[in-house]
């Protein structure tokens, strides 16, 4: 039966198939799904692809559009706490409201701008920190002794071990008024009270640099460990000082990781919610606490929506111009 | 004793004992931990000179080199360049340039940038830069190329790109680590002849890197053939060639038959050896400093050996064989010969006549001979 059901279905069936399908009903389904895939034009080489697109649709767009549809709706105190965007009328039609007030709301009330003018520069100064702290650290790690190497590496990675939230509770340890630095500070008489950097923007700076880190890094080193020591040698060959070579041929060179490190911190540090929440004080305003608040302190789910479409749009910008730069790079084909 | 030869003495610099060596490098050792790359090196090369290193892989000539260049110094030894002690000179003060065996292009930069960087380092003017840079474009034949980045071009432009920018300073001392060796065989054939054009264009003085025996035959004034860290000889191709020096370098430049043997003879013009694996007396025209009984090898050219099915005059230098292998080579055919002794002997012959019925073949009883001047007398 089943093979009938295919041979007037399916024109690009093979003999193969054929002779897996066999009778069971677990050959029957492999026939069927392979049917399925033929008709809509999907084989082989083209299923393989297939599947990171499949994962990006379940985990990324759909939620995607799950968000989009609520920051397209109004609030109301209920379960879901926002209206419906797609309703049956009484009459059989279908009554779309599409509320963009949340959006217009966002472009009034200073609040979102300023938190997401602030984010972007708290993101901005932490991936400059970053880059100067990363940059050194990946170039050494690069021109160390191989054996060397991986044991630099392990210890970049090491921190990933522990949970990201105890890293940052340990920083409160660390930075609080009767914590690690004001009392060794103290136990020396350096100062004489306590500074305070809990709840200041220099915490939220600490907390941001340390924990993104090893983002600038890993790229980095990636980058600068392929960099080819015979161009340094004919740097020098040609009458280039180091200080000079590293200028004109090593910094050039690494640009990509410079860049790929650079996103990897500035994406999600503008979007960063737990550093700011846990070390910064109350007029740290950063896009993520927003958001936050607007979810959970004032249940105002469209309003909370609009605000992550608002970032995300924003965040794409930078995105692009890496997969731009990607791209270009690609197309160099660097040798 | 006598000389053992008395080849073609020119002018050259090296025989002129009033020439005043270029490049001097006195006891140069350089050891890596415990292993040794380069180990007591002297070696004089002269101004105008293509010198090439040869030798196998790990041989120390690229350490030799990098030495020169100053990437790497010394353990023991020191290496004067026009007079001047390099010990304490970095490789960025250096009158040397190098051609890298990767080439090492910038791959960020553009024909032109490439060429240009040296002259930029030494803060030249605008004018005097983009004029130098033209020229050497011209020489390599790569004007159209100008604002190419690495990557676009093909291997052998990327090689005429390194030399350019390696010349384009003018230094005292060009040093090309295999130039040729990313090249395929009839672009580096070609390569080779233009090499040499441009250094006889320029005037500067090349030391090449090299472990293609072949190359170093075609391109150089002379040969310093290296083996284990050591100098095992240094000569003009043709030195190298028929009067090699050992048993190394015999078996090192082009193919060779040794037979091992007993000096019997030894007197001011002429040797006479008895040796087993020759299965007939070996006489050559010039003496050699040993004491009789002493053991030696005698070195002959598969090329200087004749064929013939007809006994040639004479007791020495002619022995009796079967053909065992035939390889038909278009320009030369190499036959190898049992000898009646057991030794395996390799002879080559030139085609000179197309398609003859009177060929040799194989199983077929041969006679092997060879003139007194043509074989050498080894010692080690």
């Amino acid at each position: 039966m089943s093979r009938k059901a295919y041979i007037t279905l399916g024109d690009r069936i093979t003999a193969a198939t054929d002779l897996v399908s066999q009778s069971s009903w677990w050959g029957q389904i492999q026939t069927w799904v392979e049917v399925l895939l033929t008709r809509l034009g999907l084989r082989g080489q083209g299923l393989v692809v297939a599947i990171p697109y499949l994962w990006l649709l379940l985990f990324f767009l759909i939620p995607f559009a799950f968000v989009l549809k609520i920051s397209l709706a109004e609030a109301v105190i209920a379960r879901p706490p926002y209206t419906a965007l797609i309703e049956w009328t009484e009459d059989a039609f279908i009554d779309i409201k599409l509320n963009i007030a949340n959006y217009l709301f966002l472009l009034q009330d200073d609040l979102y701008w300023k938190a997401y003018l602030n984010s972007v520069k708290v993101a901005l100064i932490s991936t400059a920190v970053c880059l100067f702290i990363g940059y050194p650290m990946a170039y050494s790690m690069a021109r160390a002794n191989p054996a060397w190497r991986n044991v630099l590496l392990m210890l970049v990675i090491l921190p990933f071990w522990t949970s990201f939230l105890l890293r940052v509770y340990a920083w409160i340890g660390i930075l609080k008024n009767n914590g690690v630095i004001n009392n060794i500070l103290l136990a020396f008489g350096i100062i004489d009270e306590p500074i305070v950097m809990m709840q200041t923007n220099f915490a939220v700076y600490v907390g941001i640099v340390y924990s993104y880190l090893p983002f600038m890094i890993l790229p980095l080193y990636a980058n600068l460990e392929r960099l080819d020591n015979t161009l340094l040698e004919a740097a020098a060959d040609l009458g280039c000082r180091p200080i000079k070579a590293f200028f004109s041929i090593t910094l050039p060179l690494s640009i990509p990781g410079i860049i790929a490190g650079s996103l990897l911190v500035f994406i999600p540090a503008v979007g960063e919610f737990v550093i700011p929440a846990l070390l910064g004080g109350p007029d740290t305003l950063m896009i993520g606490r927003v958001l936050w608040d607007e979810f959970f302190a004032n249940r105002d789910w469209p309003v909370a929506s609009a605000v992550a479409i608002a970032i995300l749009l924003l965040l794409i910008i930078p995105i692009m111009v890496f997969q731009r730069f990607q791209a270009k790079e690609a197309e160099a084909g660097t040798a | 004793m006598a000389e053992a030869h008395e080849v073609d003495k020119r002018l050259d610099p090296w025989n002129d004992p009033h020439a005043t060596p270029y490049i001097r490098i006195q006891n140069v050792t350089k050891k890596f931990g415990d292993f040794t790359a380069v180990n007591n090196v002297s070696l004089d090369i002269y101004k105008n000179e293509l010198f090439c290193l040869l030798g196998g892989s790990g041989c120390g000539k690229s350490t030799l080199l990098r030495m020169l260049a100053g990437f790497e110094t010394p353990t023991v030894g020191t290496i004067y360049i026009d007079d001047v002690d390099m010990g304490s000179i970095a490789p960025y003060d250096r009158p040397v340039n190098m051609m890298f065996q990767s080439y090492a292009l910038f791959p960020h930069m553009t024909v032109e940038n490439n060429i240009a960087f040296g002259l930029k380092q030494d803060k030249e003017p605008a004018a005097e830069i983009t004029k130098r840079v033209a020229d050497m474009l011209e020489l390599v034949q790569l004007t159209p190329f100008a604002k190419r980045k690495p990557h676009q071009l093909s291997g052998g432009q990327r090689q005429r790109v390194a030399l350019a920018r390696a010349l384009v300073k003018k230094p005292k001392v060009l040093l090309l680590d295999e130039p040729l060796g990313a090249l395929d065989k009839k672009l580096r054939e070609e390569t080779q002849f233009e090499l040499v054009n441009i250094q006889e264009e320029t005037g500067v003085t090349f030391i090449v890197v090299t472990h293609d025996q072949s190359e170093a035959m075609t391109l150089s004034s002379r040969i310093g053939v290296m083996n284990e860290g050591q100098i095992v000889q240094t000569g003009t191709p043709t030195e190298i060639y028929e009067y090699p020096n050992s048993r190394f370098v015999a078996d090192f430049i082009g193919s060779v038959n040794i037979f091992e043997g007993r000096i019997i003879e030894d007197d001011p013009d002429h040797v006479r050896i008895e040796s087993d694996e020759a299965g007939c007396p070996l006489y050559i025209d010039h003496g050699v400093t040993a004491s009789p009984g002493a053991r030696v090898w005698v070195a002959v050219r598969p090329e200087k050996i004749q064929l013939s099915r007809d006994k040639p005059n004479g007791e020495d230098n002619c022995t009796i064989g079967t053909i065992e292998e035939i390889a038909y080579m278009g320009d030369l055919s190499i036959y190898r010969v049992e000898l009646d002794t057991g030794k395996r002997v390799r002879v080559t012959m030139p085609n000179l006549v197309r398609g003859t019925s009177d060929r040799y073949t194989w199983d077929e009883r041969i006679h092997l001979s060879w003139q007194a001047s043509n074989a050498v007398v080894l010692m080690t």
